[in-house]
């Protein structure tokens, strides 16, 4: 809950008169008191649909700290011929002796068709000169986002919400041109990337990584590109060649070849199967089997992943790694926190994904 | 050109390599079992465990992890884990997640006993097998010595005599809390007992200062920006302010403190790391050995102050009543657990020299002190006032040579004064601050130095510990003052509560240099 709010609107406007109302609304605040200082980190822009526009206010309150220090969202309504805006400049915190209080600005422009040909020169003056800019356009408006796309460096998408996963990977392919791609879908399947590389990184475990001969994914039924790209991140680190997956039912069922050479050829299973009992976005569960026999499971739990390992000789050990789960709001935010940096390993999974559609 | 290959990642044919780290921000810690002693201590209760849980919540801890608590009361597994969660739920810096909290628990065992008793080493060498066997798979251990000083060569040499600190599958680590010996002779004794039963590379010393993410910015500020580095010497630079002051008493560390004064706690190991990040050249690569060759270097660049020397370069005081936060608070020697004729420093500041190339003839000025006028942790880098000014000064404040602060806390950031007009119809001028502050320009949480200190000596990575010849080379600067303070009773200086410190400290700086305001 915001400590602090400044509030300004005004209908009819233009951004020159919005743009004011920051300076002074800051300066306000900054006046109030010195300990009051704005952050200076990161400008979002949203575009959605203005009948939605409060669902997504809410996703993005949720994000806490991870919340961009300048906000703006244009809410879409077609016929709308006024330009109108509403200004909030709020801190989290009152300003206590000797820390600083930060001052994350807001700014709502509602907008309708005849605006959309004049959007760049209503976002870019709004934009802190210099920030970084991300872009997310969560109900679709591609083309609107291409528009966008200019003021921005990294645009934001969740492959999942597509309903085809061809088209999201493709749509997510070629973004990945235009600008830096944050991927909510690939976010999902960072502790799972982080496990299955910790689990081959004992110097007697590395070995393992070139005899893996077969990948199974388990995700809930919305979530195919998650899986997608987790086994695409494997096939690219790995230097795998995946082939197109064949549906079967609920499950995806293909083959990479592993190894250069061609003597060496070895072909890895890759199945990717939905799992109805999964109701949140992401992934339920894996399990690699490698040529030596060993196996590797790692399933969703309470407090952590179930990990559990079986031996060749049959041996086999259950454990739990805790880890608190990160919820659909922690995504995004780790969504708007990785708009500043650069994960080199997206658009090869990727590209690997591309490969397997089917 | 594969993707990868234009990416500049490392991949598949890279054998030495693990190909699924690269990209990942948080590195694989191999399966660990760490053995804290001291473990129903204030050290593991605020700032130890509530550390492991935070690493657990974030799930980055090892894929196998085990801790055993090892300490002297009698107790069972399960009533340590109690102590454990009641510890996590008053300090963690986040309200615990149940399950996470329960799976972290899971895996905690307790091992009571003395540390020089034998038969302590032989149940955990039982506990540490049944977690590997448990595991089908050997552990790394990593044993963090948080107990009093005194035994530290004592469980040293006891896990050396039980077998404990050698695997013939597994790496073993050894974690030393601070204070690494109160003299040169004691850090040197503990240096030959300490590395008689481990090799350097397996001894990790704390200095918790170095986990700060503050500290660990001054060498991205130096060596990561241009603008700095062709200032960054004696040609501009006129002198170095690095100061570490507290607006509280010592509270409830009477014990401690009173044995220890304010060289041996601050200046002796965080403050001379601080002068180390100031001073040192840039390394060859941010490794271990290359970070820490640099930081030696300007350790040894520093002249052993001489007795004579001692009264013009080192000055000691003692707090007396007066006001802290509105309201009266009692001198050092009204503290509770301090001796009436207690002569132990609460304020010290020194003036030392680098006598290198890079910086003869520039003073570092180092302070740190209890019940000063405000809690503040600053590297201020005065530079050479302009040769000319053709401004006429009269009717302005002056110009002031340029000043480069850099604030590690309370709010951390770094400001530049820099001199401008005022607004007018004459050019009248004067200093304004240019200021940068880090909570402003990122969106992560720092995490507390234990999570990231834990977490490298677990790795391995010692980068943020010092070496032995690092402490030796810290002790070699202060050991001198220590035993000339200790040695004769004149010239402790009195000054009030929440004041900026004795008067007498200003006796240290050369003319025209001058403290900054706390």
């Amino acid at each position: 809950m915001a400590r602090s709010d400044a509030i300004w609107s005004e209908q009819g406007t233009t951004p020159d008169a919005i743009e004011a109302a920051l300076r002074r609304l800051l300066i306000q605040r900054h006046a109030e008191d010195d300990n009051y200082v704005p952050a200076r980190v990161l400008n979002m822009i949203v575009f959605v649909d203005r009948e939605w526009s409060g669902e997504i206010a809410n996703r993005l309150r949720g994000v806490g700290r991870y919340s961009a220090s300048r906000l703006l969202v244009l809410a879409y309504e077609p016929r709308r011929e006024r330009l109108d805006a509403r200004v909030m400049i709020a801190s989290d915190e009152a300003p206590a002796q000797g820390s600083l209080a930060l001052l994350r600005e807001t700014v709502v422009v509602e907008l309708g068709d005849r605006h959309l040909d004049d959007l760049l020169t209503i976002a870019d003056p709004l934009m802190v000169t210099d920030l970084p800019t991300l872009l997310w356009s969560p109900h679709g408006h591609y083309d609107v986002l291409q528009v966008l796309l200019s003021l921005a460096q990294a645009v934001l998408v969740d492959s999942v919400d597509e309903p085809i996963p061809h088209e999201a990977v493709d749509r997510a392919w070629r973004l990945s041109g235009q600008a830096y791609v944050v991927d909510l879908a690939w976010l999902r399947s960072t502790p799972w990337r982080e496990r299955v590389a910790a689990s081959f990184d004992p110097p007697r475990r590395r070995p393992e990584l070139r005899a893996i001969e077969s990948v199974t994914v388990r995700h809930q039924a919305a979530s195919t590109v998650s899986a997608m790209l987790f086994a695409g991140w494997l096939a690219s680190r790995l230097e795998w060649a995946p082939g197109t997956l064949a549906t079967q039912g609920e499950t995806l069922l293909g083959k990479a070849h592993a190894g250069r050479s061609s003597t060496a050829r070895q072909e890895v299973e890759l199945r990717l199967q939905a799992d109805p009992e999964l109701q949140v976005r992401g992934l339920s569960g894996l399990t690699l089997q490698t040529a030596s026999g060993r196996e590797l499971s790692l399933e969703r739990g309470r407090g952590g992943l179930l990990a559990r390992a079986r031996e060749p000789h049959g041996a086999e050990h259950t454990w739990r790694i805790p880890g608190a789960s990160r919820g659909e709001t922690g995504i995004l935010g780790e969504g708007i926190r990785q708009a500043l940096l650069r994960d080199p390993t997206y658009l090869p999974a990727l590209t690997a994904a591309q490969a397997m559609l089917p | 050109m594969t993707v990868e290959a234009a990416a500049g990642l490392p991949t598949a044919q890279t054998e030495a390599e693990n190909p699924l780290t690269a990209g990942l921000e948080r590195l694989p810690v191999p399966p660990t079992t760490l053995v804290i002693f001291g473990a129903t201590g204030d050290l593991a209760r605020r700032k130890l465990l509530p550390a492991l849980y935070n690493l657990a919540h974030d799930g980055a801890l090892p894929e196998r992890f085990n801790l055993v608590g090892v300490s002297r009361k009698e107790k069972a597994h399960e009533d340590y884990r109690a102590e454990c969660e009641q510890a996590i739920r008053q300090f963690s810096r986040r309200k615990p997640d149940e399950d996470v909290l329960k799976a972290l628990l899971e895996h905690v065992k307790y091992v009571p006993g003395v540390f020089d008793d034998d038969s302590v080493y032989a149940e955990l060498q039982k506990v540490l097998d049944g977690f590997e066997r448990e595991a089908g798979e050997p552990l790394n251990r990593a044993f963090y010595l948080a107990t009093a000083p005194t035994f530290f060569p004592v469980i040293v040499e006891e896990l050396g005599r039980s077998g404990l600190a050698k695997h013939e599958q597994a790496e073993v680590r050894v974690v030393i809390e601070k204070p690494f010996g109160t003299s040169l002779e004691e850090a040197r004794e503990l240096n030959r007992r300490v590395l008689a039963i481990f090799e350097e590379p397996q001894v990790f010393r704390i200095d918790h200062y170095l986990g700060k993410e503050t500290v660990q910015n001054l060498m991205a500020f130096r060596f990561a920006n241009g603008m700095f580095e062709p200032l960054w010497n004696r040609n501009y630079i006129d002198y170095v302010q690095i100061t570490a002051a507290e607006d509280l008493g010592i509270g409830s560390r009477a014990g401690y403190y009173d044995k220890a004064g304010a060289l041996r706690d601050l200046i002796q190991n965080h403050m001379l790391q601080l002068l180390c990040h100031v001073a040192m050249e840039p390394p060859v690569s941010f490794t271990a050995e290359e970070v820490r060759n640099e930081k030696v270097k300007v350790l040894k660049s520093i002249p052993e102050p001489t007795p004579e020397e001692i009264p013009k370069i080192a000055i000691r005081g003692q707090y007396t009543k007066g006001h802290a936060g509105g309201e009266d608070v009692p001198g050092y020697l009204e503290e509770e657990g301090v001796p009436a004729d207690s002569r132990t420093e609460t304020f010290a500041a020194l003036r030392l020299e680098v006598d290198n190339w890079r910086w003869a003839g520039v003073p570092f000025y180092l302070r740190t002190g209890k019940r000063l006028a405000r809690k503040v942790t600053e590297i201020a880098v005065t530079l050479k006032p302009v040769p000319h000014l053709a401004f006429n000064q009269a009717g302005s404040l002056g110009v002031q040579p340029n000043q480069l602060v850099m604030t590690l806390q309370p709010n951390e950031g770094v400001s530049l004064s820099l001199v401008a007009k005022i607004p007018g119809t004459r050019m009248i001028i004067r200093p304004v601050n240019m200021e940068f502050l880090y909570g402003t320009a990122f969106l992560s949480e720092s995490p507390e130095a234990y999570e990231r200190l834990i977490t490298d000596a677990m790795r391995g990575d010692a980068t943020l510990f010092t070496r032995n010849d690092e402490v030796e080379a810290q002790w070699r600067i202060c050991d001198p003052i220590v035993k000339a303070w200790e040695a004769s009773p004149e010239g402790l200086a009195r000054y009030e509560a929440g004041s900026q410190g004795p008067r007498e400290a200003d006796r240290l700086l050369r003319p025209g240099d001058r403290w900054r305001a706390i």
